[in-house]
C-alpha cells in the first residue's frame, strides 16, 4: 500500500516537473509547479517528516507560488507563449545534458545511500514537530537567531535593489 | 520541564555589535537627510572599533558555547581581528564611492556589518549548520552589495551570475552535509571527528565529504570552480572587490580549515591529494590567466586565484606548521590586496573610468606617492622581500618541504615567478611610460588617505618584523589540533 502511493505521488511530481519545463504558457508551468510541490509534501509526509511536508505545502505551493502567478498576472505574462519548440536544437542539447547528467549521478547515489534503510529512531513519544520545536529553540537557539541576521540582510538588500533613486 | 542550554552572549559579543551597528546604522539614514554615508562610516567604524575591543578576551579562551555549537578560542579571535580589520579598511575606501552622483547609499554600511557579523559566526562554528547559517548571511549580503550600483550595468551582471552560482554551490554544500549526518548522525564536529576516527567510513561519507569541499572550493575561487571570480570582481565596486578577496576568502579558508582539521583529521588521507591537485590546477592557471590580462581588476581577480592556490598548499602541508602559515599569509594579504584594491578604486575614479592596466602610464609622475604605494603592494603580491607577502610565502613553502611536499612546491615557486611579469608590468606602466592624454584630477579623501596608510605600514610592518605575527599564528591554530 504505502509502495504503491510512493509510486502514484513520484509518478504525480515527476510528469508535472516535465509540463514546467515544455509547456508553453507561464501560468501553466505556474501551475504544473504547485502540483510538484503538492506531490514532495506528500513524499515527506510518506517519509513521516509531517513538519516538513507541511512547509513545503504552505511556504512552496503557498506563498512562493502564489507570488509567482501575481507577477505573471500584474505584468500580463499570460498572453506570451515561451519560445520552447521541441524541433529546436537547444532544447535537445539540454535534454541531453540533464539525461547524461541522470546517468551519472544514479548510480552513484544508488551505490553510495544504503538501500532498506529507514530514518534513524528518535526514541521519543513526540511527534516530529514538537521534536523539531524543541531542538529549534534549545539546542540550535544559535543558528535559530542568525538566521534572523540572514533574513534581515535579504530584505535589507531586496529594499535597495529596488528603491528608485533620484 | 525543557532543559535550556547555557546562553553565554559574552562570546560572541564581537559579532553582536557589528549587528547592533548594523541597525544603527538602518536607522539612523532614515532621520538623516544629507550626508548620511558620512554618518554611516563614523558609525561602522565605530562599531569596528568596539567589536575588535569585545573580541580580546577570546584570545585567552579555549572552550565551546551554546550547546557545543561554537567554539571560542584564540582560532576565532585570530579570524574575527581579520574579519574587522578588512571590514574597517573596506568601510573607509568605500565612501567616496557612495557619495558619488549625490548618492546616499549608507544601506552598503548595513550590509558590510552583518556579512562581517556571518563570517564571524562562520569562522567560530563547530558545527555544519552554523557554518552554513553564516556563509549564507555573508553571500546573501555580499550578492547585493556586488549590485549595489545603481548606473552600472555590468555590477548587475556581475551580482546575477555571483547568485545563481552562489546558490548552486551552497545547495552542493549543503547535500554533502546532509550525506554526512546520514553517516554520522550528527553535523557536531567532534562528533564527525569520533565518526572518521572508528574507522568504519560509509561511502556516503566520502561522497559528503567531497561536496563539503567542492562548496568551499567555490568559495575560496579554487580551480576549477573559479569561474565567476573574474566577472563578478571585475563588476563590483572596486572597494568591495577587495572585501570579497580578503575577508571573504579568509572567512571561508577559516571554516575550510577548521572543518577539515577539527572533523575530518583521521580521515586526511582521503582528501589530502584532492586539495594538492586543487592547489596546483589554481596556481598555474590563475597565474596564467593573469598575464593576458589588460583590466586591472581582472589581473587581480586571477591574481588573487592564484593565491588561493598558494593558501590551499598550507593546507596540504598540515601538521600545526602549514595552517600557521596559512594565517600569517592571510594576514599580510589583507592589507596587501585591501590596499591594492584601495588604489585602483582611486586611480580608477568616477564610475571606474580608467580600470585598464593603461591608464596606470606615467602615475609615477603625477601621483609619486600613489604609485609607490601600489608598487609596494604589488611587490607584496609577488612576495618580494621585505614586504608581508614575501615572509607569508616563505613559510607556507618551507611548511610544505618540511611536510614533503616538494612538487607542489616547485609548482608554487615556478608560478610565483612568473607572476612577478604581470605585477611588474603595472609597476613598469607606472614608472617608465607616459600617459597618452592627461586624466582627471585624483580625489584624495582623508578617510582614503588614511585607509592606504594602514594598508601600507601593515605590509612593511609585519613583513620586516614578522616574528610576532608568525608567533600569533602558531599560537591561533593550536586550538584546532
Amino acid at each position: 500500500m504505502e509502495s504503491l502511493i510512493f509510486y502514484l505521488l513520484s509518478a504525480v511530481t515527476l510528469i508535472s516537473a516535465v509540463f514546467v519545463v515544455f509547456l508553453r504558457r507561464p501560468m501553466h508551468n505556474v501551475l504544473s509547479m504547485i502540483v510538484v510541490m503538492i506531490g514532495l509534501a506528500g513524499l515527506f509526509i510518506l517519509l513521516n517528516a509531517e513538519f516538513i511536508g507541511m512547509v513545503q505545502l504552505v511556504v512552496y505551493a503557498g506563498a512562493v507560488m502564489v507570488l509567482f502567478l501575481f507577477v505573471i498576472m500584474l505584468l500580463n505574462l499570460d498572453q506570451i507563449r515561451l519560445p520552447i519548440d521541441p524541433r529546436e536544437g537547444r532544447t535537445w542539447i539540454g535534454v541531453g545534458t540533464a539525461l547524461a547528467l541522470l546517468l551519472v549521478l544514479f548510480p552513484i547515489l544508488r551505490a553510495v545511500i544504503p538501500s532498506g534503510t529507514s530514518a534513524p529512531e528518535t526514541g521519543q513519544t513526540m511527534s516530529n514537530t514538537q521534536i523539531i520545536a524543541r531542538e529549534l529553540f534549545t539546542t540550535y537557539l544559535l543558528p535559530f537567531e542568525i538566521a534572523s541576521v540572514l533574513l534581515l540582510a535579504a530584505i535589507v538588500g531586496t529594499v535597495i535593489l529596488a528603491k528608485k533613486r533620484s | 520541564m525543557i532543559p535550556i542550554p547555557e546562553v553565554n552572549l559574552g562570546g560572541i559579543l564581537p559579532a553582536l555589535v557589528l549587528c547592533l551597528a548594523g541597525l544603527v546604522v538602518m536607522m539612523l539614514g532614515l532621520f538623516i537627510r544629507r550626508g548620511a554615508v558620512a554618518t554611516a562610516a563614523v558609525v561602522s567604524i565605530a562599531g569596528v572599533l568596539i567589536a575588535a575591543a569585545a573580541n580580546t578576551p577570546l584570545r585567552m579562551m579555549d572552550k565551546q558555547a551554546f550547546a557545543g555549537l561554537i567554539n571560542l578560542d584564540a582560532y576565532t579571535w585570530f579570524f574575527n581581528l581579520l574579519i574587522l580589520i578588512s571590514a574597517g579598511l573596506t568601510v573607509l575606501t568605500s565612501v567616496r564611492y557612495l557619495t558619488d552622483d549625490g548618492l546616499d547609499m549608507y544601506e552598503y554600511f548595513v550590509l558590510l556589518l552583518f556579512a562581517s557579523a556571518g563570517m564571524m559566526f562562520m569562522v567560530s562554528a563547530n558545527h555544519l549548520l552554523i557554518v552554513f547559517v553564516g556563509l549564507e548571511t555573508l553571500s546573501i549580503a555580499i550578492y547585493v552589495l556586488v549590485g549595489i550600483l545603481p548606473s552600472s550595468k555590468k555590477s548587475k551582471e556581475a551580482a546575477l551570475k555571483y547568485l545563481l552560482l552562489g546558490a548552486f554551490s551552497s545547495a552542493v554544500f549543503l547535500y554533502g552535509a546532509a550525506l554526512l549526518y546520514g553517516s554520522a548522525g550528527s553535523l557536531g564536529f567532534p562528533e564527525l571527528a569520533k565518526y572518521f576516527k572508528a574507522g568504519q567510513i560509509s561511502r556516503m561519507a566520502y561522497v559528503g565529504m567531497g561536496m563539503v569541499l567542492v562548496g568551499f572550493a567555490f568559495k575560496v575561487a579554487a580551480v576549477p570552480f573559479h569561474m565567476w571570480t573574474p566577472d563578478v570582481y571585475e563588476g563590483a565596486p572596486a572597494p568591495l572587490t577587495g572585501f570579497m578577496s580578503v575577508g571573504v576568502k579568509a572567512a571561508a579558508f577559516a571554516a575550510f580549515v577548521r572543518v577539515f582539521f577539527q572533523s575530518m583529521l583521521p580521515a586526511q588521507m582521503n582528501w589530502i591529494e584532492i586539495i594538492w591537485l586543487l592547489a596546483a590546477l589554481t596556481m598555474v592557471l590563475g597565474n596564467l590567466a593573469a598575464i593576458v590580462q589588460d583590466n586591472i581588476k581582472r589581473m587581480l581577480a586571477y591574481s588573487s586565484i592564484a593565491h588561493a592556490g598558494y593558501l590551499l598548499i598550507g593546507m596540504v602541508a598540515g601538521k600545526e606548521a602549514g595552517p600557521a602559515g596559512m594565517l600569517y599569509y592571510l594576514l599580510a594579504y589583507t592589507f596587501t590586496n585591501l590596499g591594492a584594491f584601495g588604489v585602483v578604486a582611486l586611480v580608477g575614479r568616477k564610475g571606474e573610468a580608467n580600470v585598464m592596466i593603461d591608464d596606470y602610464r606615467g602615475l609615477a609622475k603625477t601621483n609619486p606617492f600613489l604609485a609607490l604605494a601600489m608598487s609596494i603592494f604589488l611587490f607584496s603580491l609577488a612576495g618580494i622581500p621585505p614586504t608581508a607577502g614575501f615572509v607569508g610565502k616563505f613559510t607556507i613553502f618551507s611548511a610544505a618541504i618540511n611536510a614533503g611536499y616538494i612538487w607542489l612546491v616547485v609548482i608554487g615557486v615556478l608560478t610565483s615567478a612568473a607572476s612577478v611579469f604581470y605585477y611588474f608590468r603595472v609597476v613598469m606602466k607606472m614608472y617608465m611610460e607616459v600617459p597618452e592624454t592627461q586624466p582627471a584630477e585624483l580625489q584624495f579623501s582623508p578617510a582614503m588617505l588614511l585607509a592606504l596608510g594602514i594598508a601600507l605600514v601593515g605590509v612593511l610592518y609585519i613583513g620586516v618584523f614578522p616574528t610576532n605575527y608568525l608567533n600569533l599564528a602558531a599560537l591561533s591554530v593550536k586550538p584546532l589540533f
